[in-house]
């Protein structure tokens, strides 16, 4: 059975229908790439699957949790997927390690110990455990995502959904960020990823989704997707790239 | 000039003024905490709380903000006890001071709140926090932070306004300096000594402030 299920799924914004009855299966240990021009519907799409955005029709079911537009469904759903941003969206007040802590504390009631513990632990496997008591703006943009990395996966969730995570970074620190996902996709993590890193999708997705006006325009594992693109509007989007 | 100071009453009715600023003190310490409290109460209510709720918030902050704070102290002194409403003098002023400084803050820390990035919410969320808890722990701080200047300054303000209240009789330092100089005639050293000790405490109160930012907002985390 597929962890995520993503069925019909339509989204307006006022009158511009930017979902136009997406369907996607992802598997549990799959990494997903979601790639395609921008308004093309790929974030929006990614957005939907933890309930940051409301759909207008269709279904989307996560491990059995399905997005229901009210506090007790978001927040199951929202228990078994996790997010990471483009703008790494740490809390300004907290220092890396209470940003860990934070959401276990509240959201789950840990107790401060093993919270703190937790947070540890994560940040020692995004490579920050050095920066523990460092507050997000003594940080470099790679290691701002890295804590995020480290937030989101002290709650255990079972996929996490990436939106541009490197997109806000400058070059040189865009490999520290891939380094850390690659090595959840090779720990079995299921990962949905909106990337313009075409090199990265290729080496560690397992299919590549390419949406085109509100639709899957093309899917299919990597190899077969960029070597050998169906349709024109994929052959000039790579071509592009 | 031919004018004689004179500050020998001093000796005789330094407990008045000290009962005064004692008066003052916790007028402004209540005043101070509980109305900080209810604007941001207001400023969760107006800016992300329940739709219905919003309106009666606005309502309440913008008959506080257009109309004088001595007409609320009296509406609440004078005006209340026809509806069999009766209320000592100190705790009508301090009701006041809430009521006046709760929709003034309200106004202050909702701007604080209104300028957090929506990524802050997004975050929150996708943490599985509900709604409350992303206003608690995400976007509280942050917030009080950015306008924590701002909302020092109208504590003072209100501080300082509360010399108004010794019009209802509560026995506040004006109410004091009133008193002495009623017993004394003498004005000038009587309002030179209570202006002294406004500034001295207006000082206080905002070095007392600046401290419990530094408590508050440990790290100069936003901007």
């Amino acid at each position: 059975m597929s962890l995520i299920a993503i069925t019909e799924v339509r989204k307006s914004f006022g009158s511009n229908e930017v979902l136009k009855g997406i369907n996607l299966d992802v598997d549990p240990g799959e990494v997903i790439a979601i790639i395609g021009k921008s308004g093309s519907g790929k974030s929006t799409l990614l957005r939907c699957v933890n309930g940051l955005e409301t759909i207008d029709d269709g279904s989307i079911l996560v491990a059995g949790a399905q997005l229901l537009p009210d506090d007790l469904h978001l927040k199951a759903l929202r228990l078994k997927v996790g997010m990471i941003f483009q703008g790494f969206n740490l809390f300004p007040h907290l220092t890396a390690g209470r940003n860990v802590m934070l959401s276990q504390m509240v959201v789950k009631k840990t107790a401060k110990a093993p919270a703190e513990e937790m947070a540890r632990k994560m940040l020692d496997r995004v490579g920050l455990g050095h920066k523990f008591d460092a507050f997000p703006d003594q940080l470099s943009g790679g290691q701002q995502q890295r804590v995020a990395i480290a937030r989101a996966l002290a709650m255990q969730p079972i996929a996490l959904l990436c939106d541009e995570i490197t997109s806000a970074l400058d070059p040189e620190l865009v490999n520290e960020v891939l380094a850390v996902v690659r090595e959840l996709a090779a720990e079995g993590m299921t990962l949905m990823m909106v990337t313009h890193e075409m090199r990265f999708a290729r080496d560690v997705c397992s299919r590549v989704v390419f949406m085109h006006q509100g639709r899957v325009h093309e899917i299919g594992p990597p190899g077969e997707v960029f070597a050998n693109p169906k349709t024109p509007e994929l052959r000039q989007f790579l071509g592009a790239h | 000039m031919t004018y004689q100071f004179d500050f020998g009453w001093m000796a005789e009715y330094w407990p008045v003024l000290l009962s005064g600023i004692r008066v003052t003190l916790e007028l402004i310490a209540i005043g101070g905490v509980l109305g900080v409290a209810l604007g941001i109460g207001c400023a969760w209510a107006r800016a992300l709380g329940p739709r219905w709720l919003r309106p009666v918030v606005s309502t309440y902050v913008e008959l506080i903000r257009n109309t004088p704070f001595l007409i609320q102290l009296f509406f609440l002194f004078f005006g209340l006890p026809s509806l069999g409403i009766n209320l000592s003098e100190f705790t009508a002023a301090n009701l006041a001071m809430v009521i006046n400084l709760g929709a003034y803050s309200c106004e202050i820390v909702r701007a604080g709140i209104q300028a957090t990035p929506a990524g802050q919410y997004e975050a929150g969320a996708s943490l599985a926090m509900i709604r409350f808890q992303v206003f608690r722990h995400v976007v509280l701080i942050p917030a009080l932070q950015r306008i924590w200047p701002a909302l020092s300054s109208q504590i003072v303000i209100v501080m300082l306004g509360s010399a108004v209240v010794s019009q209802i009789a509560a026995e506040d330092l004006t109410f004091a300096a009133n008193f002495i100089q009623s017993r004394t005639f003498r004005a000038f050293e009587a309002y030179f000594v209570s202006t002294a000790i406004y500034l001295a405490m207006a000082i206080l109160l905002r070095q007392m402030l600046r401290g419990v930012g530094y408590v508050l907002f440990p790290k100069k985390a936003v901007r």
